[in-house]
């Protein structure tokens, strides 16, 4: 019997990282870690050698465990290759799902395998619910420009909210943008002309 | 229009490919860019060779490092001009400006030399110095500038810090120093944290900073908007040489959805004015940062086997073979086919010895003639890409 995998996830949100944990429990019988401070991840990779680190694509730290993958030699090396030196296709998998993870040197990749594919499901499930709340926040975003965008043309040209609603979108129609840039634009060039 | 995603790193010398989108240099070529902002070098990497991105901002020795077989197994990338030239600045803790001074350095920001001499003095044990990534343009400067101050390979350690964290990790004792891309060490002295020391032209007079990286197949096969993007940004650099027009560059770059910075940090960084030390000293340096001038934006491939030499020795590699891969994927060809129809000016040869022009220097070009700017290092290196390598260490 191959023993345990030792998985480090880095993650500073607690729920995502509970949530990765969570998914990769259930691919296997694996000893997971989670860290969440950024600063000393060099020294703390050294300390707890694990067999795969698992992080977000985007995390800044990423640029440190590059680092560690190049260490010069075999015995200081706590992170010895990138997970598509295994298998391309699982490459651009965990690539398109927002992961990277990397992989101590010599860990078959029959072993391997069902760890990334566990893993890609979660980061698709988190990615998902990432782009939902963004798309959220946006259109909130993008209501408050068009109110504030509203209340200057009532105020300039005297005229009333649906009124002036109609002007915006009017406005945005005939010239192909969305109703959230001219608001924009319309603030903007209120705010130079000093209005 | 052809729509393009380019990634690109919160940093002032992104500058040309947000001011292509905005101003429009990108649409006059056809083209409609969705800038998208990242969080690693290693993600820049990734997702342009896995195609989530068609083009990248990337530092110029990371193509280099995928050439010589250091990064993932993914598809060939090519860098087909340089987008920027310094923005680099050398920053050190309080304590050790604080011994600086002590001992009579005046943090002059100018003379290399003197300052690694002061450094060398005021250090005990080993030096800790913070770099943005292994294949950068700030490890070969931190290499070069040291090693000639007296620093032996034992006296240094270089550590990868993430430039937006290089703070930190100042205030945390993780590093002693930091070599990053503006505006990180500006930010570090607004903080109180950090005092600057050199700005990356001290060391190398026209340090090559950041690229246009694209992957090799794409930069083939898909000429037309190949073209557009390079004439997209290297009319956007142009812009950007104008000293008048890097306030405003500074405003556009800051702009939430770009670096999302107070404006007056990235100015700093564009000016060439900045402020060296947390007591209020500032510091005027020319050119600074350049993004056109002096052919600024033509890859040579010298400079590819400049860096291939250099990452090749550090990681155990043959510097011969290494030359040539990383010679390879600098794409002077591409440059001539498609900035001639923009008026760029192009150079007679694509190699050169790199080192050897003290001062802007008038030579013949394709046509006529151009200027190509001073390139020297502050202790009279040359790198020539032709001599054979030793056939020792």
């Amino acid at each position: 019997m191959s023993k345990k995998l030792l998985i480090l996830v880095v993650e500073q949100d607690h729920v995502r990282a509970q949530s990765i944990a969570d998914g990769l429990r259930e691919a296997g019988d694996h000893d997971i870690r989670i860290i969440a401070e950024q600063t000393a991840l060099a020294r703390r990779v050294a300390e707890i050698r694990p067999d795969v680190v698992l992080i977000d694509i985007a995390n800044p730290s990423r640029d440190i465990l590059e680092e560690l993958a190049l260490a010069s030699g075999p015995a200081e090396r706590p992170v010895a290759m990138f997970v598509d030196r295994s298998d391309e296709g699982l490459t651009r998998l965990a690539i398109e799902a927002g992961i990277s993870a990397y992989v101590v040197d010599g860990l078959r990749a029959d072993r391997l395998k069902p760890v990334i594919d566990a893993a890609i499901v979660r980061f698709h499930m988190l990615q998902q619910l990432r782009a939902e709340l963004a798309a959220t926040r946006a259109a909130l975003e993008e209501r408050k420009i068009v109110d504030q965008a509203k209340a200057v043309l009532m105020k300039a040209r005297g005229i009333g909210e649906d009124e002036a609603y109609a002007l915006l979108r009017k406005t945005a129609m005939d010239q192909g943008k969305r109703i959230g840039e001219i608001a924009q634009h319309l603030i903007t060039a209120a705010g130079l002309l000093g209005r | 229009m052809i729509a393009l995603r380019l990634g690109y790193i919160p940093l002032i010398d992104a500058a040309p490919l947000i001011v292509a989108h905005e101003l429009g240099f990108a649409a006059e070529e056809g083209l409609q860019l969705h800038l998208i902002r990242l969080g690693a070098w290693a993600q820049s990497r990734d997702m342009l060779g896995a195609g989530l991105i068609d083009a990248a901002h990337m530092l110029v020795p990371m193509p280099v490092g995928q050439a010589l077989g250091l990064g993932p197994d993914l598809l060939a990338l090519d860098l087909v001009m340089f987008l920027s030239h310094g923005g680099q600045a050398v920053a050190v803790s309080r304590e050790l400006e604080r011994r600086m001074r002590a001992d009579g350095h005046g943090f002059d920001f100018a003379d290399a030399r003197r300052a690694g001499l002061a450094l060398r003095r005021a250090v005990r044990g080993p030096l800790r110095v913070g770099v943005p990534f292994m294949f950068s343009t700030q490890v070969e400067l931190i290499h070069r500038w040291l090693s000639a101050c007296g620093f032996t390979p034992t006296d240094l350690q270089i550590k990868t810090v993430p430039p937006p964290m290089m703070a930190d990790a100042l205030a945390a004792n993780d590093i002693d120093a930091f070599c990053v891309g503006e505006p990180w060490a500006s930010f570090a002295v607004e903080r109180g944290i950090a005092a600057l020391l050199l700005p990356g032209t001290a060391i190398w007079a026209a340090p090559p900073e950041k690229g246009l990286v694209l992957r090799h197949d794409d930069a083939e096969s898909r000429p037309e908007q190949t073209g557009a993007l390079m004439r997209a940004l290297w009319r956007a650099g142009r812009w950007l040489d104008d000293p008048d027009h890097r306030g405003t560059a500074a405003e556009i770059i800051s702009r939430p959805c770009y670096l999302d910075l107070p404006s007056e940090l990235a100015e700093r960084g564009l000016t060439g004015r900045l402020l060296i030390s947390p007591g209020g000293q500032t510091r005027d340096v020319p050119e600074f940062l350049a993004f056109n001038a002096g052919a600024a934006s033509f890859p040579w491939k010298s400079l590819a086997a400049l860096f291939a030499d250099g990452i090749a020795r550090r990681h155990g590699l043959d510097p011969g073979p290494a030359k040539q891969a990383a010679m390879a994927r600098f794409r002077t060809d591409l440059y001539r086919q498609h900035l001639r129809p923009a008026g760029a000016a192009l150079p007679g040869a694509s190699l050169r010895v790199e080192g050897g022009i003290t001062r802007d220097r008038i030579v013949p070009a394709e046509r006529g003639q151009m200027i190509l700017r001073a390139d020297g290092f502050f202790d009279g290196f040359v790198f020539d890409p032709s001599a054979p390598d030793p056939s020792t260490n």
